[in-house]
């Protein structure tokens, strides 16, 4: 439970994150205009106990920008995040070491995110170790507990091994289950199964739901929508650094307000070869986050634009045609 | 080489035994140069550490004329002093190894360091540090040495010191590297979102994953050291009341041996000296050639366009 | 009608050096494309998938041997080995490579690595670079852009640039190895769209392997579905969703999510993929399987009909009573 009492875990509001771009020698010479990379440019969401939020979106969205800045592994420019009900927008990093027990990530690659020189036991352990909590015993404990729990039963089959003899799916729930050691609230999960073969995906993601109705708040990052549909309890699309749609998933995958999810959920090839869905394929790439177009920043590619868009930066509000009023798009249209 | 367990639900399969023995070993098993280059050097060393109990004669025991040449009782003659060329060796051995490892001793104390603070921390403490090896980079090591030895006396603590501090130089940059990139690895940012603190991060993540590079980086290093005494003690620069193998050569040139045509007097030490730098140079290049290949494996992996190793581990085989 | 493009029961042994023994990563595959069609070939990891293909155009490493037939308008070019290979590789059959897009030369421009595969092979004399733009203007790269070096393009538009490579020298078959794997939903839906528009326009084969089953679903009339180095089934896509003959196809959809949830539970299936350097008994899928029965772990199916067309190694289709969906 947070200070306030309710199930709120995470509360983020208005986060802007921003690179510099690094001039060079010739360019601070001649003085180029600096420049930044806008990852993300006002971003704000809530998460609650027991819920799983889809950042789903296009690479260079800043879904991982956010993800991280929510962590504080990255500082916001401005913004705020509340971590139940605490702001942990500014703290510094000696005070937010115990906080960091209660908030823990799972990468994307199971091949990277485990250190090869590590037997299973010490990778689980480690996060019990830095916090000092427990004894050796209690330790040992924690850990078989904690293999138990991501499905790697009977842990003793697995303690001893190195990372390179599992295989991804394997990995996987050993980096969970290090995340899970510390008894966290909120998990953030950057791309949990984009690497894993498909036969094994759909196991890690149950057992992420299993963690979500024993209470764990989630934050799921994901270019797959078709994951996040299906998964994920309420999903926010974001394109170059803002959401521009967010609700419940069901709502958002068949009533999409917001013409970039149209368009993005109409472009997933169906499994069926006798659905044909007419994709609409929007026209080249997202621009680069440094140079962001005026107005609304999807204008340039926009199938429905009108010349009010170039003006007008729209904000997230519930549409017309939505059916639920937790279901809000960033259109001047919708 | 290894198994991949079954997904949870399924049978145990019979387990492997992960191949015995650290890097160094498999390497000196697997290549034959640094199985040569080894026993080459603990044959010296061996030498050089026993010679108070195997050299024939006494150190400075005259036994004959000055640059004797060789015979039954002394095979490998006798230096301008009439002492035995064997003995010498032995003694002289000792000296050079000493001050070889001594001052690669320093040299990887202060490299291995200057390398993980600059590479782990990056940013001005990595520019300012990588400046100062810059400045040290340049300093030329014989006027030093000769400025060293006429204000301080040359001694044996100087030489170290001297060729310590021009040597640490390329280990900080080749420790800064792989520091680098290891920091950058995503097992060591989640070790950060863990709350880890930079001494353990550094002590169980960074460290061993640069040891055997440091391992490499120090044999060949001692190669270096042991030439940089030799030539620093020929050239007259060296204690000189103690016998290396490059005042022994000194000593002979000195002494004119070429005229007295006493060749055993320069020619022995120097195949000495080949010989123990050929050794730490077979097991040092053998030592990263190992390395390399690791770090440049066969074929992209499907998904991750990782490099992957052509035969597979876990679910990414071919 | 001849087929363009035919593997006749080729195999790919891989010997693994000091200790390691030899791995059969391909074990029997027989694949038959014809003219302008588009095949899929689908697989996990590991299942070979990859190295049937190289196979087929005789890029496999040195510790590779290979068994079979690889006929290209019925003539088999694998019988003289790399001369025999040669004269065809990229003139009648191009490949897109896995990892293509990050395999483009660094140093050179786009433009000019496309020259040079004319170069090599002899094509378009004295306007090579008339019609290396005529190229990039086909598959959707601006002919300005030619002089652009590859870390100034995107990743879809490096992948353009490979697909323009590989159709320097007209070739009849496309082999596209992971296409779109790396690359956004968006930009996979561009690239899609490019290879079957080239497809059309120029009346190519082609090749579509993948892990991605929806891709193929879409793009192509026909698929093999590959498992621990063999197919385990083939026809076309939809007598594969809709009538899956081999309980790998089964479940390899089912463990794909659809968006709007038609389908049911998406599934995940427990265990991992055999070894392929030990002699396998039985069905390399049984122990995987929530289907096997007794005769699976002893004896190895074998492809056989099921159907019009279609193909399928299970012995449950041997089986008169129930069936596999």
């Amino acid at each position: 439970m947070s200070a306030d009492g309710s199930g709120t875990l995470l509360e983020v509001e208005d986060v802007v994150v921003r690179y510099p771009v690094f001039r060079g020698l010739v360019g601070t010479m001649t003085r180029r205009p600096k420049l930044a990379v806008h990852a993300v440019e006002g971003v704000s969401f809530t998460l609650s106990r027991g819920e799983i939020l889809a950042l789903v979106g296009e690479s260079g969205c800043g879904k991982t920008t956010t993800a991280q800045t929510v962590l504080r592994l990255l500082d916001p420019l401005s913004g705020s995040i509340r971590f139940e009900g605490r702001d942990i927008t500014r703290l510094a990093t000696r005070a937010l070491r115990p906080l960091r027990r209660r908030m823990q990530i799972v990468y994307q690659d199971p091949y990277e995110s485990l250190d090869p020189r590590l037997r299973v036991r010490a990778t689980v352990e480690e996060p019990l170790i830095i916090h000092r909590i427990g004894s050796k015993d209690e330790r040992a404990a924690r850990v078989s507990d904690a293999l138990e729990r991501v499905e790697l039963s009977p842990p003793e089959l697995f303690l001893d091994r190195y990372s390179h003899e599992l295989s991804g799916g394997q990995r996987q729930r050993v980096a969970i289950a290090a995340a899970l050691v510390l008894e966290p609230h909120l998990l953030v999960a950057d791309e949990p199964v984009s690497m894993l073969d498909v036969s094994v995906r759909a196991g890690v993601l149950q057992l992420l739901d299993e963690l979500r109705r024993a209470g764990l708040g989630i934050l799921m990052i994901t270019h797959d929508l078709a994951t996040a549909a299906r998964f994920a309890d309420r999903i926010a699309v974001m394109y170059l650094g803002r959401i521009v749609e967010e609700g419940p998933a069901r709502e958002v995958v068949r009533n999409p307000q917001h013409p970039y999810t149209k368009a993005l959920l109409s472009v997933v090839p169906p499994r069926d070869p006798r659905v044909r869905r007419e994709p609409e394929i929007l026209r080249g790439e997202a621009p680069d986050a440094v140079h962001i177009p005026s107005g609304c920043r999807f204008h340039p590619r926009c199938p429905i634009a009108v010349p009010a868009c170039q003006e007008e930066d729209p904000e997230l509000r519930v549409p017309r045609a939505a059916s639920s009023s937790d279901h809000r798009a960033a259109c001047i249209l919708a | 080489m290894s198994v991949v367990i079954q997904e949870p639900g399924l049978s145990e399969p019979a387990p492997v035994p992960p191949e015995r023995g650290g890097f160094l070993w498999r390497t000196l098993r697997r290549r034959k140069s640094a199985a040569v280059g080894a026993a080459i050097l603990v044959l010296l060393v061996l030498g050089a550490v026993l010679a108070p109990w195997i050299a024939p004669y006494g150190l400075h025991e005259q036994v004959g004329p000055p640059f004797g040449a060789p015979s039954a009782e002394h095979p490998l003659g006798l230096d301008d002093g009439g002492i035995d060329m064997l003995t010498l060796l032995l003694w002289a051995t000792r000296i050079s190894l000493v001050v070889g490892l001594a001052a690669t001793f320093v040299a990887m104390v202060i490299g291995g360091t200057v390398g993980i603070v600059a590479g782990y921390f990056g940013g001005r403490t990595d520019g300012v540090l990588m400046r100062i090896t810059d400045f040290f980079l340049v300093i030329p090591e014989l006027p030093l040495m000769i400025v060293v030895a006429a204000i301080w006396g040359p001694s044996l603590f100087h030489i170290i010191i001297v060729i310590g501090i021009l040597l640490w130089t390329s280990t900080a940059r080749v420790v800064r590297a792989q520091v680098k990139s290891v920091r950058e690895r995503v097992y060591v940012k989640r070790a950060r979102a863990l709350g880890a603190g930079h001494t353990r991060i550094v002590y169980r993540h960074v460290l061993p994953q640069i040891a055997p590079l440091l391992i490499a980086n120090t044999v060949l290093t001692m190669a270096v050291a042991i030439f940089d005494e030799t030539a620093l003690a020929f050239l007259g620069l060296g204690d000189p009341t103690q016998i290396s193998l490059g005042k022994m050569i000194e000593n002979a040139f000195q002494r004119a041996a070429i005229s007295a045509d006493a060749w055993w007097a320069i020619v022995l030490p120097g195949i000495v000296i080949v010989l123990l730098i050929l050794g730490c140079t077979l097991m040092g290049q053998a030592f990263e050639d190992r390395l390399n290949p690791r770090l440049r494996i066969a074929h992209i992996g499907a998904k991750t366009f990782r490099l992957r190793p052509l035969v597979g581990r876990g679910s990414d085989a071919l | 009608m001849t087929p363009l493009l035919e593997l006749d029961d080729v195999h790919v042994w891989f010997d693994l050096g000091e200790g390691g023994g030899t791995l059969h990563a391909v074990q029997g595959v027989s694949l038959s494309v014809d003219p302008g069609e588009r095949v899929g070939l689908v697989g996990e990891s590991g299942c070979g998938k990859s190295t049937t293909v190289l196979a087929a155009m005789g890029l496999l490493p040195a510790n590779a041997t290979v068994s079979g037939r690889v006929l290209l308008d019925g003539v088999d070019i694998m019988a003289g080995g790399e001369s025999s290979f040669r004269p065809h590789r990229w003139v009648d059959i191009a490949m897109v490579f896995q990892g293509a897009m990050n395999a483009l030369n660094p140093v050179r421009t786009v433009g000019s690595q496309i020259v040079e595969a004319l170069q090599l092979h002899g094509r378009a004399r004295g306007e090579e670079t008339a019609r290396a733009k005529a190229l990039l203007e086909s598959v959707g790269i601006p002919a300005g852009r030619a002089g652009r070096y590859p870390h100034e393009l995107s990743g879809g538009m490096r992948q353009r640039a490979a697909i323009a490579m590989a159709l320097s020298c007209n070739p009849r078959v496309l082999i596209a190895d992971e296409p779109t794997t790396a690359l956004d939903v968006m930009v996979q839906a561009q690239i899609l769209e490019l290879l079957t528009t080239i497809c059309r326009d120029f009346g190519l084969a082609l090749v579509l392997v993948t892990h991605d089953l929806p891709i193929v679903t879409q793009l192509c009339g026909r698929a093999a579905v590959m498992y621990a180095g063999e197919i385990v089934e083939e026809g076309s896509v939809d007598a594969l969703f809709h009538e899956p003959r081999h309980p790998y196809t089964r479940l390899l959809f089912a463990a794909t999510p659809d968006l709007y949830g038609n389908g049911g539970r998406v599934v995940s299936i427990p265990g991992a993929p055999p070894r392929l350097d030990r002699a396998l008994e039985g069905c390399p899928f049984q122990p995987r399987c929530d289907r096997a029965f007794g005769r699976c772990a002893e004896e190895r199916p074998v492809l056989k009909e099921v159907g019009g067309e279609h193909v399928a190694a299970c012995h449950l289709n041997d089986v008169a009573v129930g069936s596999i969906s």
